[in-house]
């Protein structure tokens, strides 16, 4: 199937029919809302804001260190942007992006159920998530934090003269919010699924939301009670974890990480769960070892569980111990690698188009492969001796949260904009932007390789002259990101009035979110669906939805 | 309907099971307060947590129905202290060689 | 008539079943589970704690049985035995409300709620015989024995954890309000008494918390 034409769309509208978005006007319909398609809306907005607030720290770092003098900004203030970059990056955008903006809206929808199993406990959610953000902000203005988003003790309990207090219970509020909507898919994939829709029909998004909420569910809480002892540290000085009252600040490391490794799962899974759908959905095939792949993401949630202490090779655990995660940090990579291969062998004679979702995609699974193999590098003790703490930790990360992360979620943001909207994106527009995001990031982020490699260290505003051409080059490369990011914002926010109307599967993809209209009516269905089809098997789906071609 | 049909929990326990159970409770906080008086060696703490275990599990499986739930509710709770394991295990892991090879 | 509920058949539903699920079985079974996933996160919660105590507790013996020896183990034992009660009663509740024996499950609710005050009521007293003796972590320890700073971080640990659990009971005591009131409505029966068994899950967790505490706060090196 080559692309979608748009040119006989007509423009009149024809009468309006009753959609989630207008069947009831006004604040308070959307404050007070139980739709949980409404509420990946709320969600949207919200982590859209914050996404910008945290791109604004990260330009400002990067304006700094286009100098190896600190010229722009004093290392107090450094220190407090770079923290706030990364507290803002990870509790307020990344863990929320893909489970709760495309997780909310289309999970009910691909299980054939009106709603998740708990819609007044998913408001709550965005509550508590916009209390924590609220609180995050409050910080901001007064002043900020600059301990870096892990809080190290015993700076952050003892001596640093920032708002630590205010920071961390920002973060306990926000992260109830993440165990909550945990909680809420788990229970609806157990318990709310259509007719006839067993296990092994599901799609592999929804595998991948179950197992990113298996890791919200059980990893946040141990962060919450981290955090809870930092806050009575901070005010009581006991010396839980400060050494010179008799505490071990590598307590509070073990716990901090032991949520913060499998935290970075949350951020990347969901990612692997809108690649399996947009592969197999721009190859027309299904997805090459299915269960390999459902597997894989379990794997993932449980193996990465098992890692954490691979933050702290040079903190002062035993070498034995470091020995033990150093191999099953290797270890984890296998189920990642995995995935990797069998959506490459999906590609292999598929029938491939080139939309903007692909794109993102394509860029998802190159650009993951290196952050992730740089990352088995890093799990190598005598590397990591030479190399934590530098640039290199620095873009192995970014490779896979920004390069991975943030790729597939605009991958899943252009995949289901019509779905969401029943508008079509401008694809030139976004294809452009796709290719900005693409080399702006790379530009970005691999010198930092390079420059970890050579020495330079992380979270310091004044560097060594010789790294500066490729400080240059990487702040250079932001200012492209920072134009492929803002391009979506315009012309998706465009395409709300002008954009082309879609019709239920303007894709002609398998997946029950496309056997409704676009956008879905309130209660999703018109008719709670019964699944007589495996998972991508488009013939069967096409024939089930009595059409022989999309749109 | 879905493939399992849904059906609320139907079986109602037996007065003589919650009057034994909570006897049972009571006898073994007593007996727990008993053997910590006693000297045991390095046994004591063991056994205040095995008492402890046998007190729990009593309370999950019969107070808590869940001897009579199903797989998955077995699942969830297998699973947390499983998870809680792993936390144990592996940060005592580290703490516990902290001195080895060490003069 | 696209946001009426869908059925197939001309039945009543009962009052109480929400408009996303099927039928009342369904609803029953998604609020169990939702308890117990939730009961996992507490787990996990309250096992934070735990292995900072533990931690601590291989580093600093002889402080955790010198604080061990400062509780008041008779107190601590009639609160477990207190305790355990209460959870008598919730489990009975449930089972009346299982039964739709209204007044029944109510007053089971009552004897739950008495019970739970009290336990909070000699852990007030226990608590404040410790502030009195100069035993409150942080600028108020003023207590002046052996290993008094390895003390002051056991009795961090003991208020923390005995904390959160009082904290949990409280919020366990508003909710068993709510439900007294739910129940003297007449709103459980035989069809529909899930929120009493979630009630009932939710009270039986802070229960088994408190059975690890004991031993773990009150019994260390209990032989002379």
């Amino acid at each position: 199937m080559t692309s979608v034409t748009y040119h006989d769309v007509r423009l009149m509208e024809p009468a309006k029919t009753r959609n989630y978005l207008n069947v009831d006007y006004g604040f308070f319909s959307w404050l007070l809302t139980k739709d949980h398609k409404r509420i990946a809306i709320l969600y949207m907005i919200s982590i859209s804001v914050m996404f910008i607030l945290g791109g604004f720290f990260a330009m400002m770092m990067r304006l700094e260190l286009l100098t190896p003098q600190g010229d722009l900004l004093t290392s107090d203030t450094y220190n407090r942007f770079f923290t706030l970059h990364g507290i803002i990056m990870i509790f307020f955008f990344l863990i929320p992006s893909i489970p709760a903006v495309l997780g909310n809206f289309l999970l009910p929808l691909m299980l054939g159920a009106k709603d998740l199993a708990f819609p007044r406990i998913n408001l709550l959610s965005w509550y508590l998530y916009i209390i924590g953000a609220f609180v995050g902000l409050v910080v901001i203005i007064t002043g900020g934090v600059d301990t870096g988003w892990t809080f190290y003790t015993p700076f952050s309990t003892q001596y640093s003269n920032t708002h630590v207090f205010g920071t961390t219970l920002g973060a306990f509020i926000v992260g109830f919010s993440s165990i909550l909507t945990g909680l809420n898919f788990l229970v609806t994939v157990h318990r709310m699924r259509a007719p006839g829709l067993t296990w092994f029909r599901l799609p592999l998004f929804v595998w991948a939301i179950y197992a990113t909420s298996i890791v919200q569910l059980l990893a946040t809480p141990v962060l919450a009670i981290t955090l809870v002892m930092l806050m009575f540290e901070r005010v009581a000085h006991v010396g839980i974890f400060d050494p010179a009252l008799g505490g071990d600040p590598l307590l509070y490391q073990h716990m901090f990480w032991f949520y913060s490794h499998p935290a970075v799962y949350i951020m990347i899974l969901p990612g692997m769960g809108v690649a399996s759908e947009v592969v197999a959905a721009f190859t027309r095939k299904k997805i090459f070892g299915y269960k390999f792949v459902a597997f894989s993401s379990l794997a993932i949630a449980f193996l990465g569980f098992l890692v954490w202490a691979h933050h702290m090779f040079v903190a002062g655990i035993s070498v034995y111990s470091a020995m033990i995660f150093s191999f099953l940090s290797m270890f984890v990579a296998v189920p990642s690698a995995i995935k990797v291969f069998n959506w490459t062998a999906t590609l292999y004679k598929g029938s491939v188009s080139w939309q903007t979702p692909m794109l993102y995609i394509l860029g998802f699974i190159g650009l993951f492969t290196i952050g992730g193999v740089t990352g088995i590098f890093l799990a190598s003790l005598g590397i990591d001796v030479h190399v934590t703490d530098t640039y290199f930790v620095v873009a192995h990360f970014h490779y896979i949260m920004v390069g991975g992360a943030v790729m597939a979620y605009f991958a899943g943001l252009h995949y289901w904009w019509p779905k969401i909207t029943g508008r079509m994106y401008p694809e030139w527009w976004a294809r452009l932007a796709a290719l900005l995001v693409f080399i702006g990031f790379n530009l970005t982020f691999f010198p930092q390789f390079i420059l970890g490699y050579v020495g330079m260290p992380r979270r310091y505003h004044a560097y060594a002259p010789e790294f500066q051409v490729l400080n240059v080059m990487s702040t250079a490369g932001a200012s492209v990101l920072a134009v492929g990011y803002l391009l979506p914002l315009i012309y998706l926010l465009w395409s709300l009035r002008f954009g082309p109307k879609a019709g239920p599967n303007p894709w002609g993809a398998v997946g029950l979110e496309w056997a409704t209209t676009s956008p879905p009516p309130k209660d999703n269905f018109h008719e709670t669906p019964a699944v007589t089809w495996d998972a991508y098997d488009y013939p069967a789906f096409l024939t089930a939805m009595g059409e022989t071609q999309h749109v | 309907m879905s493939e399992h049909p849904h059906e609320p929990l139907h079986y109602v326990a037996p007065m003589w099971m919650y009057i034994t159970v909570f006897l049972s409770l009571l006898v073994l906080t007593g007996l727990t307060v008993f053997a910590a008086q006693h000297d045991l060696g390095v046994m004591n703490t063991p056994v205040a947590l095995a008492i402890a275990t046998v007190k729990a599990s009593l309370v999950i499986l019969f107070f808590m129905h869940v001897f009579h739930s199903t797989r998955l509710t077995w699942v969830v709770i297998i699973a947390s202290f499983l998870w809680l394991g792993v936390l144990f295990v592996l940060t005592f892991a580290d703490y516990l060689t902290r001195t080895w090879g060490l003069q | 008539m696209s946001d009426a509920p869908l059925h197939g058949d001309e039945h009543e539903h009962h009052p109480f079943l929400q408009h996303h699920f099927e039928d009342m079985g369904q609803q029953h079974e998604a609020s169990t589970l939702g308890m117990w996933m939730f009961l996992a996160t507490e787990i996990l919660f309250f096992g934070g704690l735990f292995l900072a105590y533990a931690v601590y507790r291989t580093t600093y013996e002889q402080a955790w049985v010198a604080g061990a020896q400062l509780q008041n183990l008779k107190l601590g034992t009639i609160n477990t035995a207190v305790l355990i009660s209460s959870s008598l009663t919730m489990a009975l509740a449930v089972h009346y409300a299982q039964l739709g024996r209204r007044l029944a499950t109510f007053y089971c609710l009552v004897g739950t709620l008495l019970l739970g005050s009290g336990f909070l009521i000699i852990k007030g007293i226990e608590y404040h015989a410790h502030f009195v003796e100069g035993l409150l972590p942080g600028p108020y320890f003023t207590w002046h024995g052996p290993m008094a700073p390895k003390v002051e971080l056991f009795m961090t640990f003991y208020f923390s954890m005995t904390g959160l659990h009082a904290l949990h009971m409280i919020i366990g005591a508003g909710l068993l309000v709510w439900f007294m009131w739910r129940t003297w409505r007449g709103h459980f029966g035989p069809e529909y008494f899930s929120p009493v068994e979630i009630m009932g899950l939710y009270w039986h967790f802070v229960d088994i918390v408190w059975i690890f505490l004991f031993p773990l706060l009150y019994l260390i090196g209990r032989h002379a």
